[in-house]
């Protein structure tokens, strides 16, 4: 997901205030920003948020991709919209984390630097128009499997952020399934491209769920605190089931020869995907890796500038304006 | 020149510069300096495009020759284009770009409050929906320009350079050839010369805030809105924004 | 690092002429910046007509533990809510 394998941080706080604070978030109260939290949670919740803010944020780089080489007037203003919808989510997530202080600055300087990850998915590369049809369909259809449940979390801020994304995001995924049913009822090369986007972006969207954490603590504390209100394999499974038959009604074949309906537990049965890619892809050596963080890391060096001379008129005009008093 | 043909080139000037401009700014989308800067940059080229929607569809309609506003932004090489030399120059650093934008919203408002009255409905009406949008540019545009001219050392020093740069693609918006005098003479635009005197201060006043100076030279480059001369840097735009539709003739997206 | 752009709270009032309403925050350098931003930031789908943006340090919020205090008393208030009060369907429309 856009945060995936988050480790809960272990708590050292008084037993007692624990179990209230257990209770509170059993009888579905929010927690807000002065309400006492075990400071496990509270790190969790900055790790959890801080990398969906970030993998928003990364998120733009390869759909930006393509904005410059849209094929109308129309799909150029709409694929902005979305992406800069993107740049929008990032923001009202770091506002959410800073409620728990932390800065956007240091988050930002976690995510340039390398001590803070965001989501597996935008390390790969947009090659062709047809990708951002499938990045709709597979990505944020993966993300909206994730970020519903999420407007349910515990955490105030976090729950009142995901709630505006949510409504705002509605018009994502299908803004991509418009784009290949578009391709798939189009010329021959049309179509190669959208089932081509297909093969490539289909494992990579079912790892963005991460590896199955059945037996996983940092799952299940994250899941008692509901900042995690799902297992992955519970989300995968769902996404499968709602995916495929999107896909095959496009005239798409899904690339997983093992792919079936099971009868019994009313899903599809499916290949994992290669998890030890997963793992390499975390771990920096992903195709598009560098190039996100070289962006990034361009984009805010290149900003200093702009944010210092800003910060100094500001602090010029306010001085001018006591003078004047 | 017809006054058919005059207008569909005047009309491609305002829609291939707002077309050009918001190509150039949506390169920004994902690496401006600050988070709300990447928002509020994407927001002007979401209107420009829109803009370029009204004014090329339009273009289009007068044309007569049944081809659509895409076709006409996807489908024309350079010497085709009429916008304006000073949207098609390269983003530069950011300060730079606001100056391209800033220099272009102080014309761009007075133009579009003059087309707002002219005779041709569509383009009063085209205008009236712009003016409001573009209003908001030249306040953001400003703002940042006068707020990094003031700045530090090095914003200030960023600016007046950007400004240098910039200054020789000014004096095109605002002198008028031909067809902005047959234009005039219809009644459908106003005079550039009158229109050059608001521009001037509006700019002197902004420059003044920004302690910025104004080039010396009154130099103008000229070639973008007769299309006889672009700059290089069209055709590579244009190869990026067009690769799709020349690539897959006839592909419907 | 150099310094960061304060952090501001905005509020919008939407078209139906309710109270502004917390949406979110941002940063900016000054107050007219913040102001734009929200602009830019948070009426992306036509979402207000009025914004006002406060410096976040500048709030004083209430501290957790006088929850009680503050808001309970008004829990026992439950005359103040309107379905308190059966009235009679025949009553017509209230």
């Amino acid at each position: 997901m856009y945060a995936q394998m988050i480790t809960s941080e272990a708590t050292q706080d008084d037993p007692e205030k624990l179990t209230t604070f257990q209770a509170r978030i059993d009888s579905g109260e929010k927690i807000e920003p002065k309400d006492w939290m075990p400071e496990g949670y509270r790190k969790t919740l900055i790790r959890q948020i801080g990398q969906h803010a970030h993998s928003e944020i990364v998120g733009q780089l390869p759909e930006g991709n393509w904005i410059t080489r849209a094929p109308t007037l129309e799909r150029k203003a709409i694929l902005l919209a979305k992406v800069q919808d993107e740049a929008g989510h990032g923001l009202y997530l770091y506002g959410a984390a800073e409620t728990l202080g932390v800065s956007r600055d240091e988050l930002t300087e976690m995510l340039l630097d390398g001590r803070m990850k965001y989501s597996s998915i935008f390390n790969y590369p947009t090659l062709t128009w047809a990708d951002m049809g499938a990045v709709g369909l597979l990505v944020d259809g993966a993300a909206i499997m994730n970020q519903v449940p999420l407007q349910r979390t515990s955490y105030g801020p976090y729950s009142r952020a995901m709630i505006r994304i949510c409504k705002e995001e509605s018009f994502h995924q299908r803004q991509g399934y418009h784009i290949m049913m578009k391709m798939a009822q189009g010329t021959t090369a049309q179509k190669k491209m959208a089932q081509d986007a297909l093969n490539r972006f289909w494992y990579p969207s079912l790892m963005m769920f991460g590896p199955s954490d059945k037996d996983s603590v940092h799952s299940a504390q994250s899941m008692a605190w509901k900042i995690k209100m799902n297992t992955n394999d519970e989300l995968r499974q769902k996404f499968v089931d709602q995916t495929v038959p999107q896909a095959e009604f496009l005239g798409l074949t899904v690339p997983d020869k093992t792919l079936r309906w099971n009868e019994d537990k009313g899903g599809y049965d499916f290949a994992e995907p290669d998890w030890s890619e997963f793992f390499d892809v975390i771990k920096g050596n992903g195709p598009c890796n560098t190039e996100r963080l070289a962006a990034r890391n361009k984009a805010w060096d290149d900003g200093a500038w702009v944010r210092d001379g800003l910060m100094a008129h500001a602090a010029k005009k306010r001085a001018a304006k006591l003078a004047a008093e | 020149m017809t006054d058919q043909e005059a207008l569909f080139e005047y009309l491609l000037r305002l829609g291939d510069s707002t077309l050009i401009l918001g190509h150039r700014i949506s390169e920004w989308c994902g690496h401006a300096p600050v988070l709300e800067e990447d928002i509020a940059l994407a927001n002007t080229a979401l209107d420009l495009i829109g803009q370029t929607q009204m004014w090329l569809g339009l273009a289009a309609e007068v044309e007569g020759a049944g081809r659509s506003a895409d076709e006409l932004a996807m489908l024309r090489d350079v010497w085709d284009f009429r916008n304006l030399l000073l949207v098609e120059q390269p983003n530069g650093d950011f300060g730079q770009t606001m100056m391209r934008q800033c220099l272009f919203d102080a014309f761009h408002i007075e133009l579009l409050t003059a087309l707002s009255q002219s005779d041709d409905n569509r383009i009063a009406g085209i205008s009236a929906k712009a003016l409001k949008e573009v209003t908001y540019h030249l306040d953001r545009s400003s703002e940042t320009v006068i707020g990094l001219g003031d700045g530090t050392e090095e914003s200030h020093r960023r600016m007046q350079a950007a400004l240098d740069l910039l200054w020789p693609y000014v004096g095109e918006m605002v002198t008028p050839d031909a067809v902005d005098t047959a234009m005039h003479a219809a009644g459908i635009a106003p005079d550039l010369t009158a229109l050059r005197a608001r521009f001037d201060t509006r700019i002197d006043a902004i420059l003044t805030d920004a302690t910025l100076v104004k080039p010396d030279s009154t130099y103008a480059q000229t070639g973008g809105k007769t299309g006889f001369r672009h700059s290089e840097h069209l055709g590579h735009l244009l190869t990026q924004m067009q690769w799709l539709q020349r690539a897959y003739p006839g592909a419907a997206w | 690092m150099s310094q960061e752009w304060p952090l501001w709270e905005v509020f919008i009032r939407g078209q139906h002429g309710l109270n502004h309403r917390h949406v979110g925050s941002l940063h900016a350098a000054d107050a007219e910046m913040a102001l734009k931003n929200a602009r830019d930031v948070y009426t992306r789908r036509n979402e207000g007509v009025s914004i006002w943006v406060v410096e976040a340090a500048h709030i004083t919020a209430s501290s957790p533990s006088d929850k009680g205090p503050l808001y309970e008393p008004s829990e026992s208030k439950v005359y103040r809510h309107p379905t308190f009060f059966d009235i009679p369907d025949d009553a017509g429309h209230m």
